[in-house]
């Protein structure tokens, strides 16, 4: 926890993170209360007094971001996307970072065959072409958030394992190991008490990119057509207007989700950075 | 160094090994009947099994699995349940679709990258950095299909510059041509999404070269060139920017690689007929020969990827040494 705070106090110090972490809560705060503020439900259609569909009505007041083909609000829908963005981001990233810090520290630590055989399943699924195997993942399984999740979290620890296994490898003959042992602290002890802070401040700049990765890949997935159907992600607003056809003709339905996701994206992208810098200088914009 | 080498490559078999067994029983072991889409449950029983003797399917998984590695290595990848026609007929001309697409835009991209790295590093703090940096991570946060769209939407719709996707003018030439891949037609077709691929693409060599170069501009020999009295520009290009492309070298096949397993979004959205929008197609048929196969060639050239990564890294920095 205070790993988290020192975080969110050296990322608010440098000035473009300060923006980022400003525009990263407001996200939060839409995630939060979007489906309380949106006016109409995400899949809602939208009648006129004439019981005539408002199908691909341009931006006005009723509807400030206009309709889709299947007269539905793309504010509301822009609003209720926002959950499934940040939750799919956020839970993806920490169990990815969970599976590469806990194999990066065996790994690290014991050293021997253990730390061999970890680190050729780890070359194996960096061999994994990543969007291409989630995509058959999901074919295979069913598509609902929570597989998307688990697909995309089977991929992507990889990297973090590496890096995490790295400073692990340094970190284990420094005296302050050695000490501990000599004090009787047993592997599991010095593991995850001595080593494990030490590398905290990689798993946290491991979350941050695996956010950004997480919340890509997911519009990615739901662009593809593997999306959950059941709910409104800014990919599936995306992928809607694309099959449609009709986002030629209603760039307001297909330019909000993608801004969206710019926005947001770029913001976790200079958190990420802006915490790199200070914590570690050598390892500067390696990401992914 | 010849044991380094070897000991990557059997790794690197190890690892294709691994990946078309997990293909294989994924295919048969996870929910869901990947035959229902060919053999319905609605034939007479005797009809079922015909069609399952056909494709092998009434034999024991383990001998499917042998009859399955022995294909593979005569590059036989079955029948097509969508077309019926050998899977590998499809894929052939799918590969070099792709290739024409990723190399050039991945190559252009580094190229962009490296010396705008290099510059922005040269001034540091300057704000044209700062607004480099930015409109860089924006693009890399911007999904790669919906700036497709935006680029069709834009030079295609309203400014009527590019054709809207495809390969080429679909019935002006034969498929598959020599004359059709250096035509005008097929460039001008390729020229949108080579640009959105390669601006995608920019920010990762564009970062790592600014970040390598901030560590070069530190050494010492950056310092007794300007003794020298050389120009800012020679020590820049001649001399800075040459040593920090190491990073950048090592990482291209690897980053290559996966910007192939990538091509399956920006094929999507440009009908670019490669493997990775032969592999959508065939995932939404449920045409599970293909879906293996392309998935397959794909993954060979990701793990190739990273293999020759590895080698240059080894070649370059004669301090790795494989134990």
């Amino acid at each position: 926890m205070s790993h988290f705070i020192d975080f969110l106090r050296i990322v608010w110090r440098h000035p473009s993170g300060k923006i980022s972490l400003l525009e990263f809560g407001l996200c939060i705060i839409l995630a939060v209360f979007g489906p309380v503020l949106a006016p109409y439900g995400a899949f809602e259609r939208v009648y006129d007094a004439n019981d005539n569909l408002v199908r691909l009505v341009s931006p006005r007041w009723e509807h400030p971001l206009g309709t889709t083909l299947l007269g539905r609000d793309v504010l509301s829908q822009m609003l209720w996307g926002a959950r499934p963005a940040l939750v799919i981001g956020l839970l993806t990233a920490f169990g990815t970072v969970a599976i590469g810090l806990n194999v990066g520290l065996i790994a690290g630590y014991f050293g021997g065959k253990l730390d061999s055989l970890l680190m050729r399943i780890t070359d194996i699924f960096l061999g994994l072409p990543f969007l291409p195997f989630i995509i058959v993942l999901l074919s295979l399984t069913g598509r609902n958030i929570w597989t998307i999740i688990f697909a995309m979290m089977i991929v992507m620890w990889r990297s973090t394992a590496r890096i995490i296994r790295a400073q692990v490898l340094s970190l284990r003959e420094m005296p302050f190991i050695s000490a501990a042992r000599t004090t009787g602290a047993s592997d599991f002890d010095i593991l995850y008490r001595e080593v494990a802070p030490n590398v905290m401040p990689l798993a946290l700049i491991g979350i941050t990119f695996a956010v950004a990765w997480a919340i890509i890949t997911e519009a990615s997935i739901g662009f593809l057509g593997f999306g959950d159907p059941d709910v409104v992600s800014w990919g599936s607003i995306i992928y809607q207007a694309y099959a449609s056809q009709m986002m030629y003709r209603a760039p307001w339905w297909v330019l909000p989700p993608g801004i969206a996701i710019m926005v947001l994206v770029t913001a976790v992208y200079f958190i990420g950075r802006a915490y790199e810098e200070v914590v570690n200088p050598r390892m500067r914009d390696i990401g992914s | 160094m010849n044991a380094f080498l070897l000991k990557r490559f059997w790794h690197m078999c190890l690892t294709l090994f691994v990946m078309i067994t997990l293909m294989f029983f994924m295919f048969r072991m996870l929910p869901g009947d990947p035959t229902a889409t060919v053999i319905s449950p609605a034939l007479y029983p005797k009809a079922q099994e015909a069609l399952r003797a056909q494709f092998g399917l009434d034999k024991s998984l383990w001998e499917q699995y042998f009859i399955y590695l022995k294909n593979l290595a005569t590059l036989d990848f079955g029948i097509s349940f969508h077309t019926r026609r050998p899977v590998a007929d499809a894929i052939e001309g799918r590969l070099l679709n792709t290739v024409l697409l990723i190399l050039p835009s991945m190559l252009a991209a580094y190229l962009a990258g490296a010396i705008m790295g290099a510059v922005v590093a040269w001034r540091r703090g300057s704000r044209f950095e700062t607004i480099l940096v930015l409109i860089a991570t924006a693009f890399q946060a911007t999904p790669v299909f919906w700036l497709g769209m935006l680029a069709i939407l834009l030079f295609s719709i309203k400014l009527d510059l590019f054709p809207i996707g495809h390969l080429v003018t679909p019935g002006m030439f034969p498929q598959n041509t020599l004359k059709m891949y250096v035509s005008a037609d097929f460039l001008h077709h390729l020229a949108l999404p080579f640009i959105v691929n390669a601006l995608y693409q920019f920010c990762f060599p564009f970062l790592l070269m600014r970040s390598s170069m901030l560590a070069t501009i530190g050494e010492d020999y950056i310092e007794l060139a300007r003794m020298k009295g050389l120009t800012e520009r020679r020590i820049l290009f001649g001399h800075a920017m040459r040593n920090s492309m190491l990073p950048l070298a090592t990482t291209l096949p690897m980053i290559l690689g996966w910007a192939v397993a990538g091509s399956v979004v920006i094929e999507t959205v440009f009908s670019w007929p490669g493997l990775g929008l032969l592999m959508v197609e065939a995932v939404g048929r449920s045409d599970y020969p293909m879906v293996q196969a392309s998935f397959l060639l794909i993954a060979v050239l990701t793990i190739a990827g990273t293999f020759i990564s590895d080698l240059i890294y080894g070649f370059l920095d004669p301090r790795i040494v494989y134990k």
